[in-house]
């Protein structure tokens, strides 16, 4: 499972990424998360509003920071 | 609405209607506890200033009329106060900002022409949510989906500019007009300033790449948010931003407190008052580099005013410090050449010295 989290690295981003991390060690899947960055590529994502999560090349969710139970729900 | 039968036959027709009276009664249960403590809310709020007087002049002991005491019953009557009305503000704004989206807002705008699409831009400003670091990929997604370049740039301005953390102090602090001049002035100068960059066709001044990318389709996410939903976003709305910015309400009421018990009445009127005519310029020139977060800054301006500063010079002073800042000019320049950088920030600025010009000639 590929996981991306994209966002310039502000405080919101980086609460997504650990949340995003807490979540796989809580659901024991392996899972690599790739941190989205730049703007280019962000936006080549169709993301306009960050902090996003992308699951498979799949957007689950963009500009709010996701619980940690959402995440399950989508990795699960 | 169809009556619940009390017989035992479970049609699908008996199923929706108990699901309608279980929802009014969950309805019915929100809206009596959001009354009640509305209304524990407000009875404290009430006893606040009593109370700073009790505990300043009685517990303390601290004599009447003293500096300490007016710089202490001044900091223990503003911070609850200012705490209390930033708590329920940023609960409701949070929940009003669920109904709106940063993709849907693109939608609805990009199919506006420029004068009404500066007006909605500069309204959906404040409601939809914005946090400065997503300012560039915004961005992106307006002028990819044909935002007008002037439409965007009234929604860059307004989304910062009209702050609800700043509204709501200035209207605890200050009241309920000068509270409204901020929005309306701020909601102006965000579609004016739009009006204008757009007038003056800057596209090209737009960074190459942005413009050689594909424009692809926004990934808007439906959500079905139920009420309890749309509380919980307001609490978490409210532990995020009061538990970030406490800090800078209490540094900043902590320097107001000094300010109100400490400097000689009119002492701010030789520098920040009516009569000097440089320095709302001046303001607005300190004010563009300096970032601080509303929070902090509307109880300095409230102690300026109070020692003689006028109005129109501290307004323009604070709405340079939340409206331009170099944190978003270094992260706008990523999509929008140095040229055109120095245009918004011209643009802005001179709106920002000409509400402060008139609002010192009108009051």
């Amino acid at each position: 499972m590929e996981i991306k989290v994209c966002g310039p690295g502000c405080a919101s981003c980086e609460k997504t990424q650990k949340t995003v991390e807490a979540a796989i060690a809580a659901k024991g899947i392996e899972a690599s998360i790739i941190k989205v960055s730049d703007f280019q590529d962000i936006a080549k994502l169709g993301i306009i509003s960050t902090p996003a999560v992308v699951i498979d090349g799949q957007v689950k969710c963009v500009g709010r920071v996701p619980k940690q139970s959402e995440v399950e729900g989508w990795i699960g | 609405m169809e009556p619940i039968k009390s017989s035992g036959c479970c049609s699908a027709k008996h199923v929706t209607s108990l699901a309608v009276v279980t929802k009014r009664v969950q309805w019915g249960k929100i809206g009596i506890i959001s009354l009640l403590v509305l209304a524990v809310w407000f009875v404290v709020y009430k006893q606040l200033e009593p109370f700073s007087s009790y505990l300043t002049y009685s517990l303390l002991d601290i004599k009447k009329g003293s500096h300490l005491g007016s710089a202490v019953q001044f900091f223990s009557y503003d911070t609850p106060k200012v705490m209390m009305l930033l708590t329920l503000i940023v609960f409701v704004i949070g929940i009003i900002r669920t109904f709106f989206t940063q993709e849907n807002t693109r939608k609805y705008l990009a199919g506006k022409r420029e004068t009404a699409g500066n007006v909605m831009a500069a309204v959906l400003g404040i409601v939809t949510p914005f946090c400065s670091c997503s300012a560039v990929p915004l961005f992106i997604g307006f002028v990819q989906a044909g935002v007008p370049l002037g439409v965007t740039f009234s929604f860059l301005v307004a989304a910062p500019m009209v702050n609800e953390i700043a509204l709501v102090l200035l209207y605890g602090l200050l009241g309920w007009k000068v509270a409204a001049i901020y929005l309306v002035t701020g909601l102006f100068i965000a579609m004016i300033s739009g009006w204008i960059i757009g007038r003056l066709k800057l596209e090209t001044w737009i960074e190459d790449w942005v413009q050689e990318l594909r424009a692809g389709e926004a990934i808007i996410i439906e959500e079905q948010l139920s009420w309890h939903d749309r509380l919980d976003r307001g609490k978490e709305a409210v532990r995020e931003i009061v538990g970030k910015v406490w800090m800078y309400v209490v540094a900043g009421i902590a320097v107001g407190a000094l300010i109100h018990g400490y400097v000689p009445e009119d002492f701010m009127a030789s520098i920040m008052g009516k009569d000097v005519w440089w320095s709302v310029p001046a303001a607005v020139a300190v004010g563009i580099p300096m970032y601080s977060n509303a929070a902090g800054i509307v109880p300095v301006v409230e102690a300026l005013l109070e020692k003689g500063a006028a109005l129109g010079t501290v307004l323009a002073f604070m709405m340079s410090v939340i409206a331009l800042s170099l944190p978003e000019m270094i992260i706008l320049r990523k999509v929008l050449k140095p040229k055109l950088i120095a245009v918004f920030v011209f643009v802005v600025g001179s709106g920002i010295v000409f509400t402060g010009y008139l609002f010192n000639m009108i009051i």
